[in-house]
């Protein structure tokens, strides 16, 4: 499809690196969940290239843009978490959401 | 359906939805048809192009995700295409879900996984059918990342201390399927028999344990 036509094929990040998630909050359509947003994770994998929502909202949602999944333990999202140590919460998000932690 | 009735009326047979369908009585609903014929208008599809969608959509079903389950269990090849790359995998077997990233995890002793989407209710609709009613609430939403454990247990998921709960929360362009764990002593199974095991809650992660309940030897189709 048009919009998912790659600008670039670089990734910024690689799986295992960390990351934090940006604690933005802009006034239009995004994909970031609040509940994740400040938090640091490890890219559990590199997604491919998609349309931005953000920009879907005014136009045609380029640049296309580099998606990853971040793995995030679920202790470190909710400090009263009752279940065990290992348990991970795993989320896409988009590369301009992200920054090297 | 007959237009020879001549009562006045200011809307146009041969725009609605469905012969049957009712008359749009809300504001948003009449919006949707208005987009919808806009659309028709400009030509970005045709309504042959509509209809054949709304058939696949209609006809998919859990049996879809249950075909693959039972493909993987049986073609370890074809397992491990699915896990790599679930989008290229599915085609095999006729599917599609492209430009959305089909993505399979595995269950196995010591992994449990489950899919949520907080934000809204993606779920890969045109493979496995509607999602249940359960998945777009949000109850199911709000506490599934919060506290994944006590809801499993709700759906009678027993899970020990030692075993990794991965939530999935299905935030963009991924579109998620739990690949369950084979039951034991069905190593010798034909697919289609496998087939009839598979649950729709054990593709979303709400049903760990599959039972090798032989229904029908000759592999019922998915009820």
């Amino acid at each position: 499809m048009s919009h998912a036509e790659p600008t670039s094929t670089q990734a910024r990040f690689q799986a295992g690196q960390r990351v934090r998630i940006h604690d933005r909050h802009p006034g239009v359509h995004h994909r970031v969940p609040r509940y994740v947003k400040g938090h640091e994770g490890v890219v559990e994998r590199v997604c491919g290239l998609h349309g931005q929502p953000e920009r879907f909202v005014r136009g045609d949602g380029l640049p296309a843009t580099r998606l990853y999944r971040v793995c995030i333990p679920q202790s470190q999202l909710w400090p009263d978490y009752q279940g065990q140590a290992c348990d991970t919460l795993e989320v896409e998000v988009f590369e301009h959401w992200l920054e090297p932690a | 359906m007959s237009h020879d009735h001549d009562h006045n009326h200011d809307h146009d047979h041969d725009r609605t939805f469905q012969p049957d369908h009712p008359e749009p009585t809300s504001e948003a609903a009449r919006v949707g048809l208005a987009l919808r014929e806009l659309l028709l208008e400009a030509g970005h599809y045709t309504r042959a192009e509509e209809a054949a969608m709304i058939s696949r959509m209609q006809g998919a079903s859990p049996d879809n995700g249950a075909r693959l389950v039972a493909r993987a269990w049986t073609d370890p090849a074809f397992k491990a295409r699915l896990l790599d790359n679930g989008s290229d995998a599915i085609t095999e077997l006729g599917f599609d879900l492209r430009p959305a990233e089909f993505t399979v995890m595995e269950n196995d002793d010591q992994e449990h996984n489950v899919i949520v989407c907080t934000l809204c209710s993606c779920y890969p609709r045109a493979l496995l059918g509607m999602s249940p009613s359960w998945y777009k609430s949000r109850s199911y939403r709000s506490r599934l990342v919060r506290e994944p454990r006590t809801v499993l247990a709700e759906f009678g998921v027993e899970l020990s201390d030692d075993v990794h709960v991965r939530v999935h929360d299905s935030t963009a362009e991924l579109r998620y399927m739990v690949l369950p764990q084979q039951p034991a002593g069905t190593e010798d199974w034909s697919e289609d028999r496998l087939r009839a095991l598979v649950t729709r809650d054990s593709l979303i992660g709400t049903q760990r344990t599959l039972t090798a309940t032989d229904t029908d030897a000759d592999g019922a189709p998915f009820p």
